[in-house]
């Protein structure tokens, strides 16, 4: 794999992640939201905080899909946010920032410069 | 020959109707749109819902190519500035002109702004469009009091929305002895009053403002009583002015206190220009609601396509929208004996004042007011309006019918004729809307809505428009299934069966099997529930952790801000000084906040989610379980001390609470379900609001079923008289287990017996006399439930692949959620309020 200029963040082994969910990655004073779309054999990182009222809590989201567009729904008023663009799908919302992940050896790499 | 060319100035709710209604007659004419304002007509009715969530884009009336699809050249953020009618031109501000055969004003109002010194000043707002909302949420972040100027219906709307903007200390200055003076009576309006008082509301009657104070910024208001209040900011809600000012300088009569004239055709004094909507004068009144401006819009659509239509009046029956208080007037509300007879029910407990005025023959309603429960308005409204002769004791109407014998709303729905006007917005009828339904081009309300506009309005006549689908649906035969999402094509009553009849024991192998594509928020959390409900298993094993709702997946409820609140189970409400301590030392320990919940048990809230495995290690260790306070399962059973200790007790209630409770703690149901029992009929333990209840008799036990408290209480019917204890649990078992298998997702017991055809007859039929022939197999399958039960929590602490789940950071497991913040009150701790926005 070409090495961008990215920072790679070795957030956790594959086994820590939670299958069809999410976690919480520390990184920095940041939180990352990392989760293991396993249905679909996907990755994605985007930032924890729930723009909607600034709640720590996107990786504590139900993920799902809305017609094909993977989302995380925030466990306090059910905001959805799309998981590929962070883009929100439910109201105004902000968009969430989302990060690159890669798999190397087992091991979950988070790019912390948001895509 | 030459194209008829139309200028319409104004781009609001009731300009836009025109252009629709309009082009859906004829493309013959050529039409160009001002607007003064920077975006598209939107739903200023419902402009309020801005502050909860709704985007410009959502209130929009139509898509942004609507205008050019339907041929509309649209200006905005373009007002009009002077019109010369000899040439036929209107003038924009940069003197471009443009031509008209026919001119249309739908130039609205704005809103009236009395004279009082001050009230230039930084932080004086007005409620009226997007705009002024974006201008009140940014200063409200630098406000802690707020006031607003006017208790009519906009008033109070206005100041519902600046509560929930967060500013709990919001006062409502009204100069006439009563609130929302033009609907209702001084007896509503003290019910009205205590009401918003209850919403944190202050209220100021009678008060005269007389001078806005502070520096540049307001810092409070003064009154001609020589009071003060202080205040960070202020809204004027004092009535409306109509657009008039540019009608009136080119020459076209106005009224006296404003409004542009005009006819039944719409025509002013020129007869090729036209007013429709607010800035228009009829008959010397202004209307100032949407249902009239519509109809306005249609009469002069259509008469500029060779209708003949005419406006004579408009019913003005409003029904307030604020969340939580219903009012509502209609008809005929002011008028007094001796013209009519009022009947007049009034409960202060309850906070409900009804009044309505019948003939004095006794035959027709004409009118009345509604506060605090305003479930009977539509019906009402359409006795009024269809002049349906009312029944021997028209106080039915609104006490409502009281007893077992529930009528289901849609039943007065049938009685109505086909011509009964439905949604006066769009003026939809009964007829259109079965017929929609009945020729096979709709299907739901969804359908209804985009093919005959009924309930795009206000959106008032919603509930009727759903009991109509429903009704004609019914009546072809046709079965009306709730699908659950876009990955299940089931209702949850017949996703229950198919698991069981498959077996499937996790969310993966029931979207596998019964599912498509990745699931969702909505199918994940109900399946959940249907797997523990019908194997009742540890709910996060087999990977279904994260299908699980975010309080069952922690097993705690979240609270604001990110922690966690810990309720173990005391069954009953009895507990023992020691476990009385062992919470209180935890507590102490892990510095929570504790406080006595109204379910009998002790709350204890801000738990970092790290720390809930060992505080439940320690509960554990006393002898404490799960209370399932974060599930959909059974919360308490409380109990009234009874025969042990009452001088009035019949029998031991407490023990028959604890031996309930027992029963069937960590059940999974469609909702959370609640129980109690009373040792008499004082009824102490309040058993009449619950799920299920039971009092105490001379001979035995009451059972009365499908009670609610909560947001819209309602008591509990009773079911079965005098039983044994082992009979009273028999019929609760199938009583539950019925209410397991049928509900609709996230309905409770209450609700699902007032959807239920045959109400509590049939439920009794069902219970007692095992019409369904289900009671043997529905006993043992609860049986097996009982025979199952864990607490999960110590499952959890036990099971070392679960308890790694709780931790915040997956890379840093030792280290709590630094961004959770307390502050101190009255000696112990609770949440910091949501970091503003
Ligand atoms: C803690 C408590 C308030 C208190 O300090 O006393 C409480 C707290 C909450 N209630 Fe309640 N209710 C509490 C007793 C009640 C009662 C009184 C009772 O049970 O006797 C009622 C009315 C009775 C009833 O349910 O019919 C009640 C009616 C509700 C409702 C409205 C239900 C309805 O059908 O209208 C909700 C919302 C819901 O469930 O959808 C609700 C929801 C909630 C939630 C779960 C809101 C939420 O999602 O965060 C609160 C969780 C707090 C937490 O994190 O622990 N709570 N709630 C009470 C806990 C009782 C217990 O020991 O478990
Ligand atoms: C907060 C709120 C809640 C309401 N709730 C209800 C309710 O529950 N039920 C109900 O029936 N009604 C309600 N109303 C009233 C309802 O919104 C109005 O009756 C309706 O909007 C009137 O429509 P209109 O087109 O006549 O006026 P408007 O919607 O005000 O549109 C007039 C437009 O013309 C523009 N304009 C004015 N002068 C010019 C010019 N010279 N050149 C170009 N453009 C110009 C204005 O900027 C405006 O955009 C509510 C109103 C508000 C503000
Ligand atoms: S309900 Fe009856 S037995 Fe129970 S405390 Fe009240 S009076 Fe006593
Ligand atoms: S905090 Fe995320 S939806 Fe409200």
């Amino acid at each position: 794999m070409l090495e961008t200029s990215n920072n790679w963040l070795a957030a956790c082994r594959v086994e820590d992640a939670v299958k069809n969910g999410g976690v919480c990655v520390k990184s920095g004073e940041d939180q990352i939201a990392l989760f293991y779309f396993t249905r679909r054999n996907e990755w994605y990182a985007t930032q924890n905080e729930c723009p909607h009222r600034k709640q720590m809590a996107l990786s504590r989201g139900i993920i799902g899909t809305t017609t094909d567009e993977p989302k995380v729904a925030c466990p306090f008023h059910k905001k959805n946010f799309s998981l590929k663009t962070g883009e929100c799908l439910t109201g105004d919302e902000c968009a969430i920032k989302t990060y690159p992940v890669k798999i190397e050896n087992g091991t979950v790499y988070i790019g912390t410069q948001p895509k | 020959m030459r194209e008829i060319q139309i200028i319409v100035i104004g781009n609001g709710m009731v300009g836009y109707k025109f252009c629709e209604k309009l082009r859906s007659k004829s493309d013959k004419f050529n039409l160009i749109v001002f607007g003064e304002e920077p975006r598209r007509a939107y739903d200023r009715v419902h402009l309020s819902e801005y502050f909860n969530g709704k985007t410009a884009d959502d209130l929009s009336l139509s898509t942004t190519d609507w205008y050019k699809e339907h041929n509309i050249t649209l200006y905005l953020n373009r007002p009009i500035t002077s019109i010369s009618r000899e040439e036929k031109l209107v003038f924009d501000a940069e003197g471009h002109s443009y031509r008209f055969d026919y001119l249309v004003f739908a130039t609205g109002s704005a809103a009236f702004v009395p004279n009082i010194p001050g009230i230039e000043k930084e932080g004086v707002f007005v409620y009226r469009t997007i705009e002024d909302l974006d201008l009140i949420s940014e200063y409200a972040k630098r406000a802690t009091t707020a006031s607003v100027i006017g208790g009519g219906l906009l008033g109070l709307e206005a100041a519902k929305a600046i509560i929930d903007l967060g500013i709990e200390q919001t006062s409502i200055i009204e100069f006439a002895p009563r609130l929302m003076p033009r609907q209702i009576d001084a007896a509503g309006s003290d019910m009205l009053k205590a009401k918003l008082a209850e919403l944190g509301l202050q209220i100021y009657l009678n008060k005269n403002t007389t001078a806005i104070e502070g520096n540049t910024g307001i810092t409070g208001l003064k009154f001609s009583d020589d009071s003060n209040l202080s205040t960070d900011m202020l809204v004027i809600s004092a009535g409306i002015k109509p657009r008039d000012e540019l009608a009136k300088a080119c020459g076209i009569e106005v009224g006296p206190r404003g409004g542009i004239i005009v006819n039944e055709k719409m025509q002013t004094n020129d007869p090729a220009v036209f007013a429709i909507g607010e800035c228009a004068l009829y008959d010397g009144m202004i209307y100032g609601l949407i249902a009239p401006g519509y109809e306005m819009a249609e009469i002069l659509a259509s008469n500029l396509c060779e209708g003949n239509k005419e406006f004579h009046g408009f019913d003005m029956s409003t029904k307030l929208k604020l969340i939580g208080i219903d009012v509502a007037s209609f008809g005929d509300h002011f008028i007094d004996e001796p013209d009519c007879r009022t009947i007049i029910f009034e409960n202060k407990h309850k906070g409900t004042y009804k009044r309505i005025n019948i003939s004095n023959d006794g035959k027709y309603l004409l009118g009345g007011i509604l506060v605090g429960d305003a479930t009977a308005y539509n019906l009402l409204l359409q006795t009024a309006n269809n002049k349906i002769v009312l029944p021997a004791d028209p106080e039915e109407l609104i006490l409502g019918s009281r007893g077992a014998d529930q009528e289901s709303s849609s039943a007065g729905i049938t009685g109505l004729p086909d011509t009964a006007l439905i949604c006066s917005c769009e003026g939809v009828s009964k007829g259109d809307i079965c017929n929609s339904i009945g020729d096979g081009t709709c299907e739901n309300i969804d359908d209804v809505k985009t093919c005959t506009k009924a309930g795009t309005g206000c959106g008032g006549c919603i509930p009727m428009i759903k009991d109509l689908v429903n009704y004609t649906l019914k009546a072809q035969g046709k079965y009306i299934k709730n699908v659950i999402c876009e990955h299940f094509n089931y209702s949850r009553q017949e996703l229950y069966d198919l698991i069981h009849i498959h077996n499937l024991k996790s969310y993966d192998e029931v979207l596998d099997t019964l599912g498509k594509d990745d699931g969702c928020e909505v199918c994940k959390p109900l399946v959940s529930s249907l797997l523990a409900s019908l194997w009742n298993e540890m709910i996060l094993k087999k990977g279904n952790d994260a299908a699980q709702d975010s309080n069952d997946r922690f097993l705690a409820n979240i609270q604001k801000g990110g922690s966690y609140s810990v309720v173990p189970r005391v069954p009953g409400g009895e507990i023992t000084p020691e476990k009385l301590i062992v919470i209180g030392e935890v507590a102490k320990k892990y510095n929570l906040y504790t406080k006595i919940t109204g379910g009998q048990r002790i709350d204890m809230f801000g738990a970092h989610l790290n720390d809930l495995p060992i505080i439940w290690e320690e509960l554990i260790a006393a002898g404490f379980e799960s209370g399932h306070a974060y599930g959909k399962g059974l919360r308490t059973v409380k109990s009234c001390v009874g025969s042990t200790w009452c001088r009035f007790g019949l029998h031991d209630s407490v023990s028959f609470a604890i031996k309930i409770e027992e029963r069937y703690r960590g059940i999974r149901a469609p909702h959370k379900f609640k129980s109690a029992v009373s040792g008499c009929i004082r009824e102490c333990a309040e058993a009449q609001s619950k799920d299920f209840g039971i009092i105490a008799t001379e001979k035995g036990w009451n059972l009365y079923v499908c009670g609610n408290g909560g947001s819209k209480p309602q008591h509990a019917l009773l079911l079965a008289m005098d039983l044994d204890s082992a009979t009273c649990i028999k019929y609760i078992d199938r009583f539950l287990m019925f209410y397991i298998r049928t509900a609709d997702p996230l309905t409770r017991t209450a609700t699902w017996l007032n959807k239920m055809e045959g109400g509590i007859d049939y439920l009794r039929n069902v219970i007692i006399n095992d019409s369904l022939g289900m009671a043997g197999q529905w006993e043992m399958e609860l049986e097996s439930l009982v025979k199952s039960y864990k607490c999960e929590w110590k499952e959890a602490v036990e099971n070392p692949a679960i308890r790694k789940r709780f931790s915040h950071f997956v890379n840093a497991p030792e280290e709590k959620d630094p961004t959770i913040e307390f502050v101190d009150m009255r000696g112990q701790k609770r949440t910091a309020e949501w970091k503003s926005v």
